[in-house]
């Protein structure tokens, strides 16, 4: 170690000094595309993203490629078994089953994305807040959280819908008034860690204010497993939905709702399987898609977590 | 430039106390360069933590450029130290680029934070200024460590408190990173103090070091006397042989 050695780099990196930045945006693309690759190493979870992808578009065009008005009654035809016609056959209205799906396909889809767009950003303030500043801050934020959370989310969902009348709107508020807490808790775990590393030590040393630290340097590290979270709080939210659209509390009749479809449909189940059967098919196969994909999503966002 | 006088600091209340820093005295005059040197646990990081204001809760008095410390800092009495820390995997934010963490630095102190001033940054430690586009994951460990200290620089402090800023890099790419810290330091005429277990560092880079151990400063020494092996407690001669021991199987 003398004195004399120059001081310029020599650890790698010869890169010329200026035009890099229009590579920037670039390299963004390269992130995108290691994600895709790290993807593709998970080929159940590319199964997920698939059958997500399809049932996302399968929602938007529901107008153009459902082949009949899902709430066209023929008596004439109530209850057809599935046929070239029907391909899942027709309900006790003569409804087509194929329509109303691919109809309710968009309740669900609405339902489940209104949610998340409530709850990701709600559970991850409360959180990121109650692990940063800690103390009193985050005794009353957990408790209240705590509180919630001991609730059964159904039953809070139901009494809720209850009050406030049954609906599509009801359901979605009902639901997303229980489903914060798991993601708050998550993003304070997260926070509790970030807020001790040195990054942030330094950031205090040049006189970052708490709220840029919580906004630009804490959050940022929490959004990851908040995602993973979100997506696999999205098959229980398919779940409870239906469940309220079961017990009447969801989305009204006439509307096409996968819950409420199985609940008339179960009249018929032992002459006539076809008719509780597909809804509950199609809600299985949704759950099964953002369970997949959370896992997948899981393996490749959070380092911490190992294959097994 | 730093006054330190009985300083003391306590983890924990009652029978689980923590005694960890037992009222030191230290007084570190304008552009020296000063060593603590000890084990781990000895309470060196903790010491160089409150300096800094990341502990609360020490008592004592703590003086930077004739300026009280309070508890807790405000912009004017941070201004006056930063801290480069251990490992340079840690303390750049992974989601930040390397001139938004520059930058940032800059903008927080209500200094200039325009892209001539970051790209001199950069170049000050031996970057090339294209660098301010990357993300930490593409940089190695020795331009993460220059990108730490230029942030530290760029708040124009009169004094830096080092951490073991060595202990996490190669060999060949510690030589470097204290070659640029002495160089900066004549040229700025910046204090140094440097905590770090490793005798070889502090014997290169300081003028005065002190053997802390078990929360005092058991005493101080000059390169001089490491170079010779001179020490007159227990502990320090210790702390010498077990460095030697290291270079003589680690050539």
């Amino acid at each position: 170690m003398s004195h004399s050695t120059p001081t310029k780099m020599s650890d790698g990196g010869d890169v010329p000094a200026r035009g890099l930045s229009r590579f920037a945006r670039l390299r963004g693309l390269d992130r995108v595309r290691s994600f895709g690759s790290k993807m593709a190493k998970e080929p159940l979870g590319v199964v997920g993203v698939v059958v997500l992808a399809l049932l996302l578009l399968v929602a938007l065009l529901a107008p153009w490629i459902a082949p009949f008005d899902p709430n066209r009654q023929n008596l004439a035809q109530a209850l057809q078994p599935p046929s070239w016609g029907h391909i899942m056959g027709t309900d006790e209205f003569g409804r087509d089953i194929l329509s109303r799906l691919i109809w309710g396909a968009r309740i669900t889809m609405r339902t489940v994305l209104s949610v998340s767009a409530i709850v990701g950003p709600v559970g991850l303030v409360i959180g990121v807040a109650a692990g940063f500043f800690g103390g009193w801050t985050d005794s009353i934020l957990m408790r209240f959280t705590d509180i919630v959370l001991s609730f059964p989310a159904l039953v809070l969902a139901l009494a809720f819908a209850a009050a406030m009348g049954a609906g599509l709107g009801t359901a979605v508020i009902a639901i997303s008034l229980t489903s914060w807490p798991p993601v708050a808790r998550l993003a304070r775990a997260e926070a509790l860690v970030v807020r001790n590393t040195d990054y942030v030590a330094a950031a205090r040393l040049y006189g970052a204010s708490p709220l840029r630290l919580l906004f630009f340097y804490v959050t940022p590290m929490c959004i990851p497993s908040v995602l993973v979270r979100l997506t696999l709080n999205m098959a229980v939210i398919t779940l409870t939905a239906a469940s309220l659209g079961f017990l009447g509390l969801g989305a009204q009749p006439p509307l096409a709702e996968w819950g409420a479809m199985i609940s008339s449909g179960r009249r018929f189940m032992l002459d006539y399987w076809w008719v509780p059967v597909m809804p509950g098919f199609a809600i299985l196969i949704t759950s099964l898609a953002f369970n997949i994909t959370g896992d997948a999503l899981r393996d490749i966002l959070d380092p911490r977590h190992t294959r097994g | 430039m730093i006054e330190i006088r009985q300083l003391d600091i306590t983890y924990g209340e009652g029978e689980t106390a923590n005694h960890v820093v037992r009222g030191i005295d230290l007084s570190i005059g304008e552009g020296e360069s000063v060593g603590i040197v000890g084990e781990s646990g000895c309470g060196k990081s903790t010491v160089l933590r409150s300096l800094v204001g990341l502990e609360r809760g020490w008592r004592g008095s703590i003086q930077i450029g004739g300026r009280d410390m309070p508890q807790v800092r405000r912009i004017a009495d941070l201004r006056l130290a930063q801290m480069v820390f251990q490992d340079p995997f840690g303390s750049l934010h992974p989601r930040h680029r390397i001139g938004t963490a520059l930058s940032e630095a800059a903008r927080c102190m209500g200094l200039r934070a325009d892209p001539d001033r970051i790209a001199a940054a950069l170049e000050e430690v031996g970057l090339p200024a294209g660098f301010a586009d990357r993300f930490p994951h593409e940089l190695s460990g020795g331009q993460r460590q220059r990108v730490a200290i230029a942030r530290a620089l760029i708040v124009e402090p009169p004094v830096i408190l080092l951490d073991e800023p060595t202990s996490a890099l190669d060999v060949s790419v510690q030589a470097e990173i204290l070659n640029l810290l002495s160089d900066r330091r004549e040229e700025r005429g910046l204090t140094y103090l440097f905590v770090t277990h490793d005798l070889s560092v502090v014997s290169h880079m300081c003028d005065r070091i002190l053997v802390m151990e078990k929360g005092v400063f058991s005493e101080e020494l000059t390169a001089d006397d490491i170079g010779a092996a001179r020490a007159t407690t227990p502990y320090a001669q210790h702390l010498i042989d077990a460095s030697l021991l290291g270079h003589d199987t680690n050539p």
